[in-house]
């Protein structure tokens, strides 16, 4: 086990994969000499060279259709979109190629592609550096989308998703960049949970919360809180955003009976409409109340002297939660 | 405050040119007569790339030298093709441009510093580009619509942007600092590349309105890489529209040196889209005002788009979120120094006697005045407000949001002190 922060472990996942697979190759603007914006691929350019680590001219499409080629010619491409709101030139390619080839030619090609996305708000920037557009992607048959909440998921994931023979949409939650926890560099990809699998964090009996990436922190704090209300919160890292692990919340929700879903991203067309709708067809008559969403408004990402309005607080959890339970909230008397 | 020079220059170029440009006989320049140009312009090595920079971007392709009419030691030297186009420039409007060049300095610097007192969320640092930005920017009319990057910051200052406007988007207080119509200029572009086709169609709409106006794109070096500024000189010069566009290649793209982008001399690439380009000394004001006269004088009697490779050095960090030291030399740096777009117009007053002592004293009492009305106006920014964030998303109702403005307002109205509802976790 070792101690280092959620930036270094998506490093070392890197630099195993980099070590592990000699057609693994990174590429993206700034990821060379700079080792990245957020300094995930520092060092990597320095050990494997300018054609594994690779700085790109500055355009998006281009580093995902190239990225394609690469797969074509048998290459696992991981390639960084330097932020969330930077990553639309590329959509085309993404959703129009990445997504259809393998489809396309009925199995014949493969599309290894990783794609690193640092995600999601609260680090005070300005427009498009704060955005959370997963939805885009899992609405989008032919990815695979998924998303890390801890170091050592983020050390694991990356490999596994690397691994995968399937396009993967790799979302990195930047305002946990700096987090720590410790991290075993030596798991077996093999026997570790796989990137697939939603993970129950934290136990309870009266409510199911629902969070991913950056929220997952925040949801394990609301757990924290109730608990010295005496409300028994169960907190599920979903993980998987394409596929989602229903087994795993549903198996959560049959106990509990009430579900709360939260991300940052917009509320409508959001994994939360697709998790409270996919749990409600699956086990209805074990909900005691609706599912409830906390989430980010339908807005643009809005400038940061508000952002923190935008973002799901814990205490908006916790309202959620309340509503949940048919407690005392800030809707109280109201319908739905 | 002192901003009347700077005003009185838009007005100025804007009745000058508003009719008399057509009418008494200035010089032209049409596509073939860039070829000439290129032949005859001065042989100064500016903009080939610093010592840490490795083989200068374009030294494979067909290369060219740069437009110069004041050389880095401060002499005005003098050019056939383009003195004409600068004639109005006399002693005053020398420095009067000074002045400018000196107070968006102050500007940068004192932003730069507002942002590492925590006053600012980020900035773009423009040191190094203000000879680009104001020869360039001087040079309009205030009819024409100007399409920026986030780094045009003195562009915003000489199109009459107020000051803590310019600032509103970097303190976080606002989603852009101004309307765009008030001065005829869209708010800063972050994605890079996108502003050419807004300007390219912008173009499209004066020209179909018959207007002498024109559209002029700002945009850097590494947007050149962009599918979106190909597909904007695909446009431009299909339905030859009134866009100067205007590159600042200040070398660098965050760390990407621009040899990575291009290998060819940016202003080459135009050719293949069948536009006529100029390359000219970013950090010569007076130059890059001839280049963007000649420009604007092409879109505006129909001979569609010029593209105008401005050559020039970013002396700061990206942003300053930015630690250049990780990927570039100190020498480089050094090296441009030595071009300062600053220094040389002061050597130049001083050569013809006009850098007083009193003009001296004006100038440092308008920089520093500017300076005083930035942090004022920047500290003294009123905080928007929570239920800000659901503004100006539709021009009607709408009925989702609506609905989560409501009950946001209700959930915060639940802390009884509306306050107390993000104080504690806050985005965090
Ligand atoms: C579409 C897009 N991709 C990436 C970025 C991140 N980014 C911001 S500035 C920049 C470099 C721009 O370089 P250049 O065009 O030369 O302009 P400069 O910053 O030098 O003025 C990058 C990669 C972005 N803003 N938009
Ligand atoms: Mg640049």
């Amino acid at each position: 086990m070792t101690q280092m922060t959620f930036a270094r472990a998506i490093n070392s996942g890197l630099r195993k994969s980099l070590e592990n697979d000699p057609k693994v190759i990174l590429m993206g603007e700034d990821i060379g000499t700079l080792g990245g914006v957020f300094r995930v691929t520092a060092g990597l350019q320095k050990d494997f060279g300018k054609h594994r680590v690779v700085d790109t001219p500055l355009a998006e499409s281009a580093i995902i259709g190239t990225a394609i080629g690469l797969a074509y010619r048998g290459y696992r491409p991981v390639v960084e979109i330097q932020f969330d709101g930077f990553i639309y030139p590329a959509f085309d390619q993404i959703v129009s190629q990445v997504a259809k080839l393998h489809y396309r030619t009925q199995g014949a090609v493969k599309m290894p592609i990783t794609i690193r996305v640092p995600f999601g708000g609260g680090i005070g920037s300005p427009e498009h550096h704060s955005e959370s557009p997963e939805a885009y992607f899992t609405h989008t048959s032919g990815l695979r989308v998924v998303t890390v909440s801890n170091p050592q998921d983020a050390y694991t994931v990356i490999q596994q998703a690397i691994q995968s023979d399937d396009p993967v949409l790799y979302f990195e939650p930047k305002r946990r960049y700096h987090d720590k926890g410790e991290v075993d560099e030596g798991i077996d990809l093999r026997t570790a949970t796989p990137m697939g699998e939603a993970r129950v964090l934290t136990e309870g009996t009266d409510v199911t919360l629902v969070a991913y990436g950056p929220l997952v922190k925040t949801a394990r704090d609301a757990a924290t809180a109730a608990a010295d209300e005496g409300i028994s919160i169960e907190v599920i890292d979903l993980r998987s955003l394409a596929p989602v692990d229903y087994a795993t919340v549903e198996a959560s929700v049959r106990k509990t009976g009430r579900l709360v879903v939260t991300h940052e991203a917009g509320q409508s067309g959001g994994l939360g409409a697709e998790v409270a709708a996919s749990i409600t067809e699956r086990c209805f008559y074990h909900l005691e109340a609706a599912p409830v969403r906390v989430t980010g408004f339908d807005v643009p990402y809005p400038y940061s002297k508000v952002e923190m309005h935008h973002l799901p607080s814990m205490d908006r959890i916790l309202d959620g939660v309340d509503r949940a339970l048919g407690r005392p909230n800030s809707l109280s008397g109201l319908e739905g | 405050m002192n901003i009347v020079s700077r005003v009185t220059n838009i007005r100025g170029n804007g009745a000058r040119a508003a009719g008399s440009r057509r009418d008494h006989k200035s010089p032209t320049l049409r596509s073939h007569d860039v070829k000439r140009v290129r032949a005859i312009v001065s042989t100064d090595e500016t903009g080939k790339g610093g010592s840490g920079a490795g083989a200068p971007a374009g030294s494979a392709g067909t290369g060219r030298n740069l437009i110069q009419l004041i050389t880095p030691d401060g002499e005005r030297v003098s050019h056939p093709e383009f003195d004409p186009w600068v004639k109005d420039i006399g002693d005053e409007q020398l420095c009067s441009l000074y002045e400018d060049l000196t107070a968006i300095r102050r500007i940068d610097v004192e932003a730069t510093a507002l942002q590492r007192q925590g006053e600012l969320g980020l900035w773009p640092p423009l040191l190094g580009q203000e000879a680009a930005q104001v020869g360039s920017a001087r040079a309009l009319r205030h009819d024409d619509f100007v399409f920026s990057s986030y780094r045009e910051n003195g562009v915003a200052y000489c199109r009459g942007v107020d000051l803590t406007d310019i600032l509103k988007v970097w303190r976080g207080n606002a989603s852009s600092g101004w309307d765009p119509y008030t001065v005829n200029m869209a708010t800063p572009q972050i994605i890079i590349g996108a502003q050419t086709l807004h300007a390219t169609g912008y173009a499209m709409g004066i020209q179909n309105d018959g207007a002498d106006s024109a559209a002029v794109t700002y945009f850097g070096d590494g947007a050149t890489s962009e599918g979106d500024v190909n597909e904007a000189l695909v446009f431009a010069a299909s339905f030859q529209v009134p866009l100067v566009f205007f590159c600042s290649n200040n070398h660098w793209a965050i760390s990407e040196p621009v040899r990575l982008q291009s290998h060819v001399q940016i202003a080459d690439r135009a050719s293949g889209f069948g536009i006529p380009s100029l390359r000219v000394d970013g950090n010569d004001v007076l130059a890059v005002m001839a280049a963007t006269r000649v420009a604007l004088d092409r879109a505006r009697r129909g001979g569609g788009p010029t593209f105008i490779e401005a050559v020039t050095y970013r002396m700061g960090p990206h942003t300053t979120a930015d630690d250049p030291t990780r990927y570039r030399d100190a020498n480089e740096l050094e090296d441009w120094a030595a071009k300062d777009p600053i220094d040389r117009v002061k050597t130049l007053l001083d050569r013809k006697g006009l850098l007083t002592e009193q003009f001296r004293q004006h100038v440092r009492d308008r920089a520093d005045a500017v300076a005083r009305e930035l942090r004022a106006g920047c500290i003294g920014m009123p905080e928007p407000e929570a239920m800000d964030v659901f503004k100006h998303v539709y021009s009607a109702p709408n009925s989702w949001l609506d609905r989560q403005e409501d009950h946001y307002a209700r959930y915060l109205a639940s802390f009884g002190d509306p306050a107390g509802a993000t104080s504690q976790e806050g985005a965090r």
